[in-house]
């Protein structure tokens, strides 16, 4: 197993001391809860979608280092982009930190520093939660829960 | 076996963990190439060589379904099977063995005294007693009870110590309520109840009482006859003993009252098309092939921790305690959650900017296994407004070593969350 700063890079600990989008979106077109029942990881997403594009993204809630960190990183990544693209986004990041050896694509950006949890599966749903809430925000469903 | 009772243990000699540790095989294993410090007896504690040994020597010399065949492994089978109602009588000094029922452990033991004993006496707007510490599955499935009854759940709240005071617990119980449930050792904050206590309470207003010794048998003498109780419970798994596995005591008298809790073969005396007529107990409760070879098993560990002597582990347990505490409460921006006066092996504790799950996988980096969650007991989470706490609990295989690990690994989380 590697060793544990690969999983705790800068770039986490530094999202998860301070958090970046943690506020309301308002006025919002897309909200959900998701809520983690192995370690009680709570976030709310609050998404703005004008045109098709995602024009704002914020989140709050308590959890985890590798949650929070995850929630802060993906409101920074998606905002401009289209629905569809915010999608194919998540798909990929899903497949990163779920897959050995599969490098990050350049578009990724910080993205790429959450690929360290694949290392540590217990850990997987920590990295994902904040995205399988912002995809049940915009599919219209209100709360989902990692189990 | 042995005839010990843990009420002739004479001796105070205080027992040898680094020793005792080399009986668990499991504990041999390097994690995460460094010597694992085991710190989570209070999920499941390991299990000893012997017993896994007696699991084995089961399926491997004499394993044969029981109260069936007349031949000799099912007759070998079925002795062995029932001898461990007397292992677990003496381990809580019950007065009789015919009062033991196995059941898969805690958990089913709280749902069957639920459905069996309770549920036929409740009416709509009866109440139920419980404490704000109680394990989930000494929530659930009273909760469940009153939603089908229209019975109220009434409970006694936690101090910020983690404790409940017995005259609120008495002030509580009202014309309307028909039973009290009570954990005999906190899973999360440790602390030990006065159960003797609080039993006498409910009594006096005539009210039956089960007390949950999950965490308290495999970690000090329980006594039922002395702490008064009706029912009393644990879990074999967290006794040395194999998962799945456990017993529910009753008083004789109360459980020959009982309709079954699950119905069946093995749980009848006379059967006809027509009507049934049930066993008595502890066979009315056992419906169907049981887990033969987990109760012998569970013997076993049951055996072992007699042989070590539960007055000894307290007192071991006792005073890795005490070490603990002082280690941690030297460390900045440490906060222990529950400081019982009267408290066991357990302590469950926060740090400033430091999330229970992320210490969770750093400690185990280190070697070091800690629980991190919510414990199964969300309402105690609650009343400390916490998602969720990091815990240690010790077993009789801890030793200064695991703890001083312990302290190490705060230490990491310290580097990178400080
Ligand atoms: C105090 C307490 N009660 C009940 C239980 C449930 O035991 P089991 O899961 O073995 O049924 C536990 C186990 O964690 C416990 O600690």
């Amino acid at each position: 197993m590697s060793d544990v700063s690969d999983l705790y890079q800068e770039v986490i600990l530094d999202h998860n001391k301070q958090p970046r989008n943690k506020r309301d979106v308002e006025p919002h077109s897309h909200e959900a809860d998701g809520y983690n029942p192995l370690c009680g990881d709570k976030v709310t997403i609050q998404v703005r979608v004008q045109d098709g594009v995602i024009d704002d993204v914020a989140f709050k809630g308590d959890g985890c280092a590798i949650s929070t960190a995850s929630a802060s990183i993906m409101t920074e990544s998606l905002r401009g982009l289209t629905l569809e693209q915010a999608r194919d986004f998540f798909h990929r990041f899903h497949h990163l930190v779920t897959t050995d050896d599969v490098q990050p694509d350049s578009d990724m950006g910080k993205v790429a520093v959450l690929a360290g949890v694949r290392d540590y599966p217990m850990r997987v749903k920590c990295a994902t939660l904040a995205w399988h809430t912002l995809e049940a925000a915009l599919e219209g469903q209100e709360e989902i829960s990692t189990e | 076996m042995s005839a010990v009772s843990p009420f002739q243990e004479t001796t105070d000699k205080p027992l040898d963990a680094e020793a005792l540790k080399r009986d668990f095989p499991i504990l041999q294993q390097p994690m995460s190439g460094k010597p694992l410090a085991f710190l989570d007896s209070a999920a499941s504690a390991q299990t000893p060589e012997r017993v896994i040994e007696a699991e084995a020597r089961v399926y491997r010399e004499y394993y044969a379904n029981i109260h069936r065949g007349v031949y000799k492994l099912s007759q070998q089978a079925t002795q062995a099977y029932e001898g461990v109602r007397a292992k677990v009588r003496d381990l809580i000094n019950a007065p009789d063995e015919r009062e033991i029922v196995y059941v898969r452990g805690t958990t089913e033991a709280i749902n069957l005294v639920a459905h069996s004993f309770v549920r036929p006496r409740l009416q709509a707007g009866d109440e139920i007693l419980i404490t704000e510490m109680e394990h989930h599955s000494n929530i659930v499935p009273w909760q469940v009870l009153a939603e089908e009854t229209g019975a109220h759940l009434v409970v006694v709240p936690i101090d910020d110590n983690g404790e409940i005071d017995p005259a609120d617990f008495s002030a509580r119980i009202s014309e309307r309520t028909k039973f009290a449930s009570v954990v005999h050792v906190s899973n999360v904050l440790g602390t030990i109840n006065p159960v003797e206590d609080l039993t006498r309470r409910a009594h006096e207003r005539g009210v039956p009482i089960l007390v949950d010794g999950a965490q308290a048998v495999p970690h000090r003498p329980v006594d039922v006859q002395a702490i008064g109780c009706d029912f009393y419970c644990f879990s074999a798994h967290k006794v040395y003993g194999p998962s799945g596995i456990g017993a529910l005591w009753g008083r004789y008298e109360l459980l020959a009252d009982m309709p079954p809790y699950q119905s069946g073969g093995d749980m009848i005396r006379y059967v006809t098309l027509a009507k049934t007529e049930y066993a008595k107990p502890p066979q009315r409760f056992e419906a169907g092939t049981p887990n033969i070879a987990g109760v012998i098993a569970m013997g076993e560990g049951i055996d072992y921790l007699r042989e070590v002597g539960p007055a000894a582990v307290a007192r071991h347990e006792q005073a890795l305690l005490a070490y603990a505490n002082e280690r941690l409460s030297q460390i900045e921006g440490l906060r222990i959650i529950g400081n019982a006066e009267n408290k066991a092996g357990v302590i469950s504790f926060v740090i400033d900017g430091a999330h229970p799950h992320d210490m969770g996988t750093i400690m185990d980096q280190e070697g070091v296994a800690i629980r991190a969650g919510h414990h199964c007991a969300q309402p105690v989470m609650d009343h400390f407004g916490l998602a969720a706490t990091a815990r240690a609990s010790f077993g009789l295989y801890n030793t200064e070593a695991d703890v001083d690990a312990l302290v190490r690994g705060i230490d990491k989380v310290k580097e990178l969350f400080g």
